[in-house]
């Protein structure tokens, strides 16, 4: 009797465990019904063609525009042009930690990537806005300091850390049995890294990068406060654009409540949440697949 | 035989030589590699630097005590540290309990499979969506159909379920840390599985776990977009009195001075005073959760 029951409580709290498990994914689909719902209805005002690819974004005007494309190509700008920063600082830095970097210095060194991943993203946009964007005006005489360029630099200090973390991860994974053969065998250890180490880890770090710009693309504060907040489509380094967090961000507060200009909003953050979306199951689908080439090496 | 000796000697200075340039690569690539990570390290102490050097002359303690005053060029930010401490902390109220228990359902019962995939790819990507799309989810869904109003309710809700994947990644490594011959052990014994769970492995992994819920703290009390729309506001006179109060917080009152204040030469100092406290508050949380994680991790090796 006293076996049974608690073999009753034991499965009943193994139920329990499995619904609360559920609350994540739970709560990305109630995230992605909520989007849809409050977004949606601006196709009764404009064509989702309109939308996506219309080049004007003007939606507090009398006759108002909801183009979003210069929205969504200043998202691209700065997401692109900081993975050209953040994806090589990012994997050196993985490459040094994990294979040059003697034991003590990988932890000193570790900690700085941590904090600098910590460090509240505000506080950086305050930067940009107040220390590096006055920087580029003096040097490169620019009229205005807060531009796509200083977005992206910002960002990508924001995205490094994700991307060195992971990639070191990859690196750490890779067996040591490889390393000594290619050393063996009179290679030095930077061919080992190159030609070894780094293919055997590559769709780790390719997942390391895909979710470093998922961060850029995502990230509000610093393109809110950086990116000088005009819905062009930017033509130099020193344009400055607007994304699509940017926008939502700082339009929410005077578009009256489930207005067209409201639910357009909310339909840029379907955008962005598809996107990102996508990031992430490219990731997934990358991280099983260098999982199995582990357990299967 | 002479012309061989020589050729010998030319192939093996040849050898010699290519060796020569390759380790002279190496050293190259090498020294980039040092300089990438000098570079992040400068980055991370620049901003320090320029936080600090401007944020420090206005850290005193009528600022950390006092709420501003003359239309926020002067006075203290102490309404902000309460609201951001008020926010976190009931971010962490409900990551906390859903975050061990998902963590535990994974590391202790769930089974490899395309189930187990499912949800972990739900994890994965709300940690991945946007800090801002939280903050559209929580203004529809906590502040609108909820009723929750723009409150220090719907912002911790948001910043909760934001913070969810942070507490179950962190407690899934301390279940992992938790050697498997603790379980076998207890097991052995005649112990159910809840049992050993809530007597054996728990308790063994709860210091690093806590950990993982300092690190949310921090991850929480950081966030700016997530309340820009359900909880913060620029001013309110009083201190929230319900969970269905407005607040103020540091990291909105950053950005709020930095673009809404007309006088930056006035609030300059108070910008850079606000973002002192936060960083070293956030900062300072993820140092401690560091370190105190390497050191149990230590112990664990032992």
């Amino acid at each position: 009797m006293k076996i049974s029951r608690r073999q009753a409580t034991d499965r009943s709290v193994q139920i329990f465990f499995l619904v609360v498990a559920l609350v994540s994914i739970t709560s990305l689909l109630l995230i992605g019904l909520f989007l849809f719902a409050e977004g949606l209805p601006v196709l009764k005002f404009t064509s989702l063609k309109d939308f996506l690819f219309g080049s004007l974004w003007y939606p507090t005007d009398d006759d108002p525009l909801f183009g979003i494309l210069p929205l969504i190509a200043g998202s691209a700008c700065v997401t692109l042009l900081s993975s050209i920063i953040s994806v090589p600082l990012g994997i050196m830095t993985a490459i040094y930690i994990a294979e040059i970097a003697g034991k003590r210095t990988a932890e000193i060194v570790k900690p700085f990537v941590e904090i600098l991943a910590s460090l509240p993203s505000v506080v950086i946009g305050l930067f940009g806005l107040m220390v590096f964007g006055p920087f580029l005006q003096k040097v490169f005489n620019v009229p205005v300091g807060i531009n796509l360029f200083n977005a992206s630099l910002m960002l990508a200090f924001m995205a490094v850390p994700t991307i060195c973390s992971i990639s070191e991860d990859a690196i750490h994974s890779v067996p040591k049995s490889l390393r000594e053969a290619s050393l063996a065998l009179g290679a030095t250890k930077l061919e080992t890294i190159f030609k070894i180490v780094l293919p055997a880890a590559a769709s780790g770090i390719a997942t390391a990068v895909i979710l470093g710009m998922s961060r850029a693309i995502g990230e509000t504060m610093v393109v809110l406060m950086v990116a000088g907040g005009a819905a062009i489509v930017p033509h130099s380094l020193f344009d400055p654009v607007r994304p699509m967090p940017a926008s939502i961000a700082s339009e929410m507060a005077e578009a009256p409540f489930r207005s067209t200009h409201y639910h357009a909003l909310f339909a840029i953050g379907i955008v962005l949440f598809v996107f990102t979306l996508l990031f992430n199951l490219t990731a997934d689908v990358l991280a099983n697949r260098f999982q199995k080439k582990q357990l299967g090496g | 035989m002479g012309d061989n000796t020589v050729m010998k000697q030319q192939q093996t200075s040849q050898i010699a030589k290519r060796l020569k340039r390759r380790q002279m690569l190496q050293g190259l690539f090498f020294n980039l590699f040092r300089l990438a990570t000098l570079i992040n390290a400068a980055a991370l102490l620049i901003v320090g630097y320029f936080v600090i050097s401007r944020g420090a002359g206005s850290i005193s303690w009528d600022f950390l005590t006092q709420p501003p005053s003359d239309s926020m060029t002067k006075g203290g930010i102490m309404p902000c540290i309460i609201g951001t401490f008020y926010l976190a902390a009931g971010a962490l109220l409900f990551a906390m309990p859903i975050g061990v228990a998902t963590a535990v359902y994974l590391h202790e019962y769930a089974r490899r499979g395309r189930f187990l995939r499912m949800i972990r790819f739900g994890i994965n990507s709300l940690a991945g969506v946007p800090s801002i799309v939280f903050g559209l989810f929580g203004l529809a869904f906590f502040c609108t159909v909820l009723n929750f109003g723009v409150s220090l309710l719907a912002g911790a809700l948001t910043l909760g379920v934001m913070t969810l994947p942070v507490i179950i990644g962190a407690t899934e490594e301390a279940l992992k840390a938790v050697p498997d011959t603790y379980r076998e052990a207890s097991l052995g014994l005649g112990a159910t599985k809840w049992q050993t769970i809530y007597r054996v492995v728990i308790p063994a992994a709860i210091p690093e776990i806590l950990t993982g819920a300092i690190l949310g703290l921090g991850r929480a009390a950081g966030e700016t977009a997530p309340i820009l729309f359900t909880a913060a506001v620029f001013f309110t006179p009083v201190l929230p009195t319900s969970l269905f109060d407005e607040v103020m917080a540091l990291p909105y009152h950053i950005y709020a001075l930095a673009t809404e204040g007309r006088n930056i030469a006035v609030t300059g100092p108070l910008q850079y005073g606000t973002a002192l406290v936060l960083i070293v508050l956030v900062c300072g949380m993820n140092l401690f959760a560091i370190i105190i994680r390497a050191r149990l991790r230590r112990k664990l090796q032992e």
